[in-house]
C-alpha cells in the first residue's frame, strides 16, 4: 500500500486537487450539478483525447507537434463525408477517419524513423502539410456531423452525475491503450522513452516501436477531431489551440518531457483540472483575458514546481 | 571514405566543412527556378523585397539559432515580438515615442526574465517553459489591449523609415540588420559566451565539470533573445505598419524552420547564425514562388512543410555519410 502510495503520488495528488476543485466550484455556484458537469466533460473532450496522443507519444521519447492539425484533418474529413449521410453510412466512414488517423501518425513516425531528423523538426514541417491539407478538404468552418455522434457525449449516462463524455474517454482510452500497455507494445514503447540505445541492444525494434507510437498520437488525434465536430456539429479547418494545452497537460500529468516515466490517468486528470479552472474562473466572472493569464500562471507554476522536485530526487 | 571518396562523400564533406556552400547554392537555385516560372520578375526592386521581407525572420531566427546552439528552443519570440510593436504603437501617442519603445523593450526583456528563470533555475524544459509565457504574455497584451484601444495608434517615424524606406534601392532595414548580424556571427564565432553556448550544447555535464556556471549562461542567454525579439517587433512594425494582436506569431515556427533548414541542430552544439541567414533567404524565397505558383492556400502550406523536411533530411543525410 505505502510502495503503491508513493508510486502514484503525483497522480494521487492530482486527484486529490481535482476533488477539492469541483468542491470550491460547488461552493462558487451552489447550482452546479449534473448540467456543469457535462458541459465540463463535453469541453474537456478534445483536450483531453488530444492530450492522451501525445502523452503516449511523450512517453516514448518522442512529441509530435503537429497533433492539433492532425485533428483538424480528422474534423473536417468527417465533417465533409457525413454531411447528407445517413446513420448507416456514418459508421463505415467514422471507421475510416480512425484508420486516417493511425495512417497520418504512421507517416510522422516513419518519416522520423527514416530521415534521422528530429522528431521536434519532422512534426514542426508536418504541421504545415497537415494544416494544409485540412485547408485543400475544407476551406472555411462547415460540413455536418451524424446526429448519433453528436448525441454519444451530449447528457448522462445511468447515475445522473456520470457524463457520457467521461464514459466515452474512458472506454476509447482503455480501449485502445489498456491491451497495449499490457502487451509487449507498451513494454517497448516505455523501453524506447528511457532509453532507445539500451532498448535497442536488448532487441527491441526501435524504429517500429516509434512508428507504432506515432501511429496511436494520430488515432487518438482523429478522435479528439472528431470529438470537436461532435461537440460543434461542423468541421473545423483551422487547427484548435491544443498542441500547447496538450503538451501542458502531459507534463502537469507526470509525464517526463524525454520519455520512459508516466502514465495516462496523470495527463487526463491535468486536463480536468485545467478546464476546472477555466470554468471556475468564468463562474466567479472573470474576464476571459485575465482567467487565461491566471491558468497560463498556474500551468508554469506548476510545471517550474515538478521541474524543482525532480531536481531535488535527482540529487537525493 | 578515405580510400576512394565518392561523389557523395565529397559533398558531404563539403557540407561539414563549408556548411553555407550548399545552402547558397540551394538557395541561387530556387532563385532560377522563380526565374523560370515567371520571367521578368526578377529585379533589383525584387531582391530588395525580399531582403526586406526575410529580415525580421532572419533576425528572430536568430534567437532559435543561439537557443538551439545550447540544446533549447525558444518558442515565445513571435509574442516578444508582437508585444514589442503593439506597446510601441500604442503607447507613442501617450508617452511619447522614446518612453514607448524603453517600455516596450523592457517587456520583452521582462518575457526573457522569466524564461531566463524557468529554464536556468527551476530547470524547466525550454520549450514548455517558452510556450507558457507566450500564452501568459498573450493573455496579458489581451487585457492591455481593452484599456488602449480608444487612445489611437502612432508608428514612430523612425520605425517606419527602418521598416519599409529604401536608399539606393536596398532596404533600410538592413542598416540594423548587417551591424546585428555581424555583432551574433562575431559573438557565437569569438566571444567567450559564444563559446560557452556550443561547449553547454555540446556536453552540458562536460561544461558542468570545467567550471562554467550554466545557469548564468542559460539566464543571459534566453534574456538576450527575447531582447533581440524585442527589437525585431519594433522593426517589423515599422514594416507592417499596424498594430495587430498577433502581428509577428506567423512567423514562431517559420523561425525555427529557418534555424533548422540553416544547419543548426536542434540537440545543441553545431550551427551558426550565418546558414540561419541563408536558411531565412531560402524560406522567403520559397514563399513568394509558392504565392507566384497561384497554388490555392491549403496546398501552399503541404509544398512549405514537404521542402523544409526534405532539405533537412537531405543535409543530416549528406552530413553524417562523411
Amino acid at each position: 500500500m505505502r510502495r503503491w502510495v508513493d508510486a502514484n503520488s503525483w497522480t494521487l495528488g492530482l486527484a486529490v486537487l481535482l476533488a477539492v476543485l469541483l468542491f470550491a466550484t460547488k461552493l462558487i455556484q451552489p447550482g452546479f450539478g449534473a448540467s456543469g458537469l457535462d458541459s465540463l466533460a463535453r469541453a474537456a473532450l478534445p483536450f483531453a483525447l488530444a492530450t492522451v496522443g501525445m502523452a503516449i507519444v511523450v512517453l516514448a521519447g518522442g512529441i509530435d507537434l503537429s497533433i492539433a492539425a492532425m485533428m483538424a484533418v480528422a474534423s473536417v474529413t468527417g465533417a465533409v463525408l457525413m454531411d447528407g449521410a445517413t446513420d448507416a453510412q456514418s459508421v463505415p466512414i467514422v471507421i475510416g477517419i480512425l484508420l486516417l488517423g493511425l495512417v497520418m501518425g504512421a507517416i510522422n513516425g516513419t518519416l522520423i524513423t527514416v530521415s534521422k531528423v528530429p522528431d521536434i523538426v519532422v512534426t514542426l514541417a508536418m504541421l504545415f502539410v497537415w494544416q494544409g491539407v485540412a485547408l485543400l478538404i475544407l476551406n472555411a468552418p462547415g460540413g455536418a456531423i451524424a446526429p448519433w455522434l453528436r448525441n454519444l457525449i451530449t447528457g448522462s449516462f445511468g447515475p445522473d452525475w456520470l457524463p457520457r463524455a467521461v464514459i466515452f474517454l474512458a472506454v476509447v482510452t482503455a480501449v485502445i491503450w489498456g491491451p497495449i500497455r499490457r502487451s509487449k507494445l507498451g513494454l517497448r514503447l516505455y523501453a524506447i522513452g528511457s532509453d532507445p540505445l539500451a532498448a535497442f541492444r536488448s532487441g527491441v525494434p526501435v524504429g517500429q516501436a516509434r512508428i507504432l507510437a506515432y501511429a496511436l498520437c494520430g488515432l487518438f488525434a482523429a478522435l479528439g477531431g472528431l470529438s470537436v465536430s461532435m461537440s460543434t456539429g461542423i468541421g473545423e479547418p483551422i487547427p484548435g489551440p491544443y498542441l500547447l494545452a496538450s503538451v501542458a497537460a502531459v507534463v502537469l500529468g507526470g509525464v517526463v518531457l524525454g520519455g520512459g516515466r508516466g502514465g495516462l490517468i496523470g495527463p487526463i486528470l491535468a486536463v480536468f483540472i485545467l478546464r476546472t479552472v477555466r470554468m471556475d474562473l468564468t463562474l466567479l466572472s472573470v474576464d476571459p483575458n485575465v482567467a487565461a493569464i491566471i491558468e497560463g500562471s498556474i500551468m508554469v507554476a506548476v510545471v517550474m514546481f515538478g521541474a524543482v522536485l525532480a531536481t531535488r530526487g535527482r540529487k537525493a | 571514405m578515405t580510400d576512394t571518396p565518392t561523389a557523395l562523400g565529397r559533398l558531404g564533406r563539403l557540407m561539414v566543412d563549408r556548411p553555407l556552400l550548399p545552402l547558397i547554392g540551394l538557395l541561387i537555385l530556387l532563385i532560377a527556378v522563380l526565374a523560370i516560372l515567371n520571367p521578368g520578375v526578377l529585379s533589383l526592386f525584387w531582391a530588395s523585397n525580399t531582403l526586406k521581407i526575410a529580415i525580421p525572420l532572419a533576425m528572430l531566427a536568430a534567437c532559435q539559432t543561439l537557443t538551439m546552439l545550447t540544446g533549447g528552443i525558444d518558442l515565445s519570440v513571435g509574442t516578444a515580438a508582437t508585444i514589442a510593436a503593439y506597446l510601441t504603437a500604442t503607447l507613442a501617442p501617450l508617452i511619447g515615442v522614446p518612453p514607448a519603445v524603453a517600455v516596450a523593450l523592457l517587456s520583452a526583456v521582462l518575457i526573457g526574465l522569466i524564461n531566463g528563470f524557468g529554464i536556468a533555475i527551476c530547470r524547466v524544459h525550454p520549450l514548455i517553459m517558452t510556450l507558457g509565457t507566450a500564452l501568459i504574455a498573450t493573455g496579458c497584451l489581451l487585457v492591455y489591449q481593452r484599456y488602449v484601444i480608444a487612445t489611437g495608434v502612432l508608428i514612430p517615424d523612425a520605425l517606419l523609415w527602418l521598416g519599409t524606406g529604401r536608399t539606393l534601392g536596398l532596404p533600410n532595414s538592413l542598416a540594423l540588420f548587417i551591424p546585428f548580424a555581424a555583432l551574433v556571427i562575431w559573438g557565437q564565432r569569438r566571444s567567450g559566451f559564444g563559446r560557452l553556448l556550443y561547449a553547454i550544447g555540446a556536453n552540458e555535464a562536460a561544461a558542468r565539470l570545467s567550471g562554467v556556471r550554466v545557469w548564468q549562461v542559460h539566464f543571459t542567454l534566453y534574456t538576450l533573445s527575447s531582447l533581440i525579439a524585442g527589437v525585431t517587433g519594433l522593426l517589423y512594425l515599422g514594416q507592417i505598419k499596424t498594430a495587430s494582436l498577433s502581428l509577428a506569431l506567423p512567423l514562431d515556427l517559420p523561425s525555427v524552420a529557418a534555424a533548422v533548414i540553416g544547419g543548426t541542430s536542434i540537440f545543441g552544439g553545431r550551427g551558426g547564425y550565418g546558414g540561419t541567414i541563408v536558411g531565412a533567404l531560402i524560406l522567403t524565397v520559397l514563399t513568394s514562388m509558392l504565392t507566384l505558383m497561384q497554388i490555392p492556400e491549403g496546398g501552399r502550406r503541404i509544398l512549405f512543410g514537404l521542402i523544409i523536411l526534405a532539405v533537412t533530411a537531405l543535409f543530416i543525410r549528406l552530413t553524417e555519410r562523411s
